[in-house]
């Protein structure tokens, strides 16, 4: 434990000092993003990673959260603060009601099952114009602020956002290391005889999952109120695929694994926009070798390739 | 302390640069286009053209002696890219003005951006939301689906037809077409019997054309991009709908014609006039630049140049003559942007003011007609 407490620590100075590198140019606006899709993988890899329950929905519950939030201070003149929890709590129930008869799913199914809903989202979002201002989104969302502390440049927002995200790597970190993560890991391995041992495995999916929902509709909250606008394209079928990709290539059932994922998918498209229209071959041409190579994600192939690389210069000194 | 120093001058030179838009000689213009995804039908034209005229100018010198440079990055029609991609031109490049996005979803998203920055954006996409109410910083060169819908129901109303059914695709163009019908039926003294939709990808409308015989509309109005319409046109012609079919200026381009074929006959639509450009009369003020666009786009890319690319052209030429005009900061080139008075592009005939950033009137759009696979105006 302590060990895990330590890696934190070190993890939140890097992401608290960054800025003193970055500040200034757009990369800061870029590591915003990095932090809200942190949050989003992270939640995404408590239901995949640990449960081994897969979602291609998620986007649809980031969605309700910042369509949530947005309405409710922009239309209807809410506080923001107030608007958060209570989209978190809406989101959270849909998703347990939702939860306890999709659950019941597997594999293929249940990513069918999630893909309909994740569609069905956008839909809503698309068509009830009247609410969220149809397919040319919804704008005039105020910053969040705190007293006379507005939010309303990146370098601030960097902080909001990542103070969240800290929050959510820590929590997912304990919930990881503890019984209940226990419990989710042997349902994965075999929900048969995770019951055997007294694991109620259906309450526990239905519950990770509400869990998992109510994560992404906070990012969405905070997505909406740096963006000061949504629309329903941020939200579709592609983002939920976007995010699952950031889970798997970061690395399943890790919790810093999905920072890496997330990081790295959101900057190596702008990494790389040096390289003109060549940019999204040279993207997916990594993105296969990656899997190819490290199929336990970055978390374990950065390290094994270090490894690796030490080795044989150790090799190429002895001879 | 060595690195709190450097990191102070970074932050000064950053300031500095910041306000001196010309300080290495050159004219940095930025733009946002969605060449990639499902906006690519805008954001590759506009593209193309945006690049075509940049060169062209500094063929001929430049600008007041300065050269242009354009900064393109590609939003694949995603909001957060357009809004990274916004704060990377103006933080990182530095830009003068920005000249996008494609779409009304991401001019939205980046507004706040360009209001806060404070740098002129020209956005090319159509909702009327961008330019009402007026923002400072953002004027658009794209006409109002307002002016569009004034078209055909100006030609409704003198023909007495005054019973219409409408079909609206479900993004963000056909919602805007959809509020506009609907908000101008009134003033025409038009009613709307039958108000449908369809989805983007659907590929057969026969339910909802089936619907609209039912009802006593007298003409059809159809508000979508490529291929939704060419596939309405063909059902209503399978159907053997009698009634005039109306389309939007979505589908004002050659490709059009092709994808419906024999079905495109004799439908009307509101279009740029860029379309006709050999047909219009000499006395028209928009002819030469007109002229000269297609015969440049022709010769540059081999393909036909819409009027997607011309509110590139446009906005390129709009900014090119703010700065003619003595806009060297990005203060200046807005106000002189402002300042805008008869100037004849692509699109229309632009005249910016303190009230209106839109700055088109209903010249911009001409009514024309499909005639054996060609475009003709309707009189």
């Amino acid at each position: 434990m302590r060990r895990e407490l330590l890696k934190f620590l070190f993890f939140a100075v890097l992401i608290l000092a960054a800025p003193l590198v970055f500040s200034g140019g757009y990369l800061m606006n870029v590591l915003v993003f990095v932090g809200i899709n942190t949050m989003l993988a992270v939640a995404l890899n408590l239901l995949l990673g640990y449960a081994g329950q897969i979602s291609l929905g998620h986007a649809g519950f980031f969605g309700i959260g910042a369509y949530l939030s947005g309405i409710l201070t922009a239309t209807y003149g809410w506080n923001a603060w107030l608007a958060m929890p209570l989209a978190a709590l809406v989101v959270g129930t849909l998703a347990g009601l939702i939860g306890f008869p999709i659950l019941k799913l597997k594999g293929h199914y249940l990513a069918m099952a999630t893909l309909g809903l994740g569609i069905i989202i956008y839909i809503v979002f698309n068509e009830t114009v009247d609410l969220t201002g149809g397919p040319s989104g919804l704008s005039g969302i105020p910053n969040l602020s705190i007293g006379s502390l507005v939010f309303d440049n990146d370098f601030k927002n960097y902080y909001l956002i990542w103070t969240f995200g800290l929050a959510v790597v820590l929590f997912c970190v304990n919930l990881a290391g503890s019984r209940v993560g226990r419990a989710l890991r042997a349902v994965n391995d075999s929900e048969v005889a995770a019951r055997v041992m007294g694991v109620n495995a259906r309450i526990l999916k239905v519950q990770v999952f509400a869990l998992s929902a109510v994560i992404s509709s906070l990012a969405g909250s905070l997505y909406a109120h740096t963006m000061t606008f949504v629309s329903p394209a941020s939200f579709g079928f592609n983002f939920s695929v976007e995010l699952l990709t950031m889970v798997v290539i970061g690395g399943l059932g890790s919790v810093y694994g999905s920072f890496l994922g997330a990081a790295l998918l959101t900057l190596l498209p702008e990494l790389l926009r040096g390289a003109q229209d060549y940019d999204i071959i040279i993207y997916g041409g990594l993105l296969m070798s990656m899997v190819m190579f490290m199929p336990g994600g970055l978390v374990r192939g950065l390290p094994e390739l270090f490894r690796r690389v030490a080795r044989r210069r150790e090799g190429a000194g002895n001879a | 302390m060595k690195k709190l120093i450097a990191v102070c001058g970074v932050v000064c030179v950053g300031l500095l640069s910041a306000t001196a838009v010309f300080a290495a000689g050159t004219i940095k213009i930025g733009g946002l286009f969605a060449v990639t995804g499902p906006a690519a039908f805008l954001g590759e034209p506009e593209r193309n053209t945006a690049k075509m005229v940049v060169e062209e100018i500094n063929k001929a010198g430049g600008v007041k002696g300065h050269k242009l440079e354009l900064v393109v990055y590609d939003t694949s029609g995603d909001a957060t890219k357009a809004v990274q991609l916004a704060t990377k031109l103006i933080r990182d490049d530095h830009v003068a003005a920005i000249i996008g996005p494609s779409t009304t979803g991401e001019s939205m998203a980046v507004i706040p951006v360009a209001e806060r920055e404070k740098v002129p954006l020209i956005s090319c996409s159509a909702g009327i939301k961008i330019t009402e109410p007026v923002k400072k910083w953002v004027f658009k060169t794209a006409q109002n689906d307002t002016l569009a819908v004034g078209k055909i129901y100006e030609y409704l109303q003198r023909h007495k037809q005054s019973k219409v059914a409408i079909l609206t695709v479900s993004d963000g163009f056909g919602a805007s077409g959809r509020e506009q019908l609907k908000a101008q039926a009134r003033k025409y003294g038009i009613t709307i019997v039958s108000d449908d939709t369809y989805g983007p990808k659907d590929t057969d409308m026969t339910a909802q054309l089936t619907r609209i015989r039912g009802s006593r509309a007298q003409a059809i109005i159809c508000w979508g991009t490529n291929p939704g319409p060419a596939v309405i046109a063909k059902n209503a012609r399978q159907l053997g709908l009698k009634m005039p079919l109306f389309m939007s200026h979505g589908v004002s381009s050659k490709k059009f014609i092709e994808l419906a074929g024999d079905a495109a006959e004799g439908i009307k639509l509101p279009s740029g006039k860029v379309i006709v450009a050999d047909l219009l009369p000499a006395s028209d003020r928009q002819k030469g630049a007109l002229t000269a666009f297609v015969k440049d786009y022709q010769k540059h890319y081999r393909a036909e140049g819409d009027h997607f690319g011309g509110h590139a052209w446009d906005a390129v030429m709009l900014l090119k003559n703010a700065i003619e005009r003595g806009g060297d900061t990005r203060a200046t080139i807005r106000d002189q942007l402002e300042r805008t008075r008869g100037f004849a592009g692509i699109g229309g005939t632009f005249s910016y003011s303190a009230q209106d950033h839109a700055g088109l009137n209903n010249d911009a759009f001409v009514l024309v007609e499909v005639k054996k696979r060609h475009w003709s105006i309707v009189k």
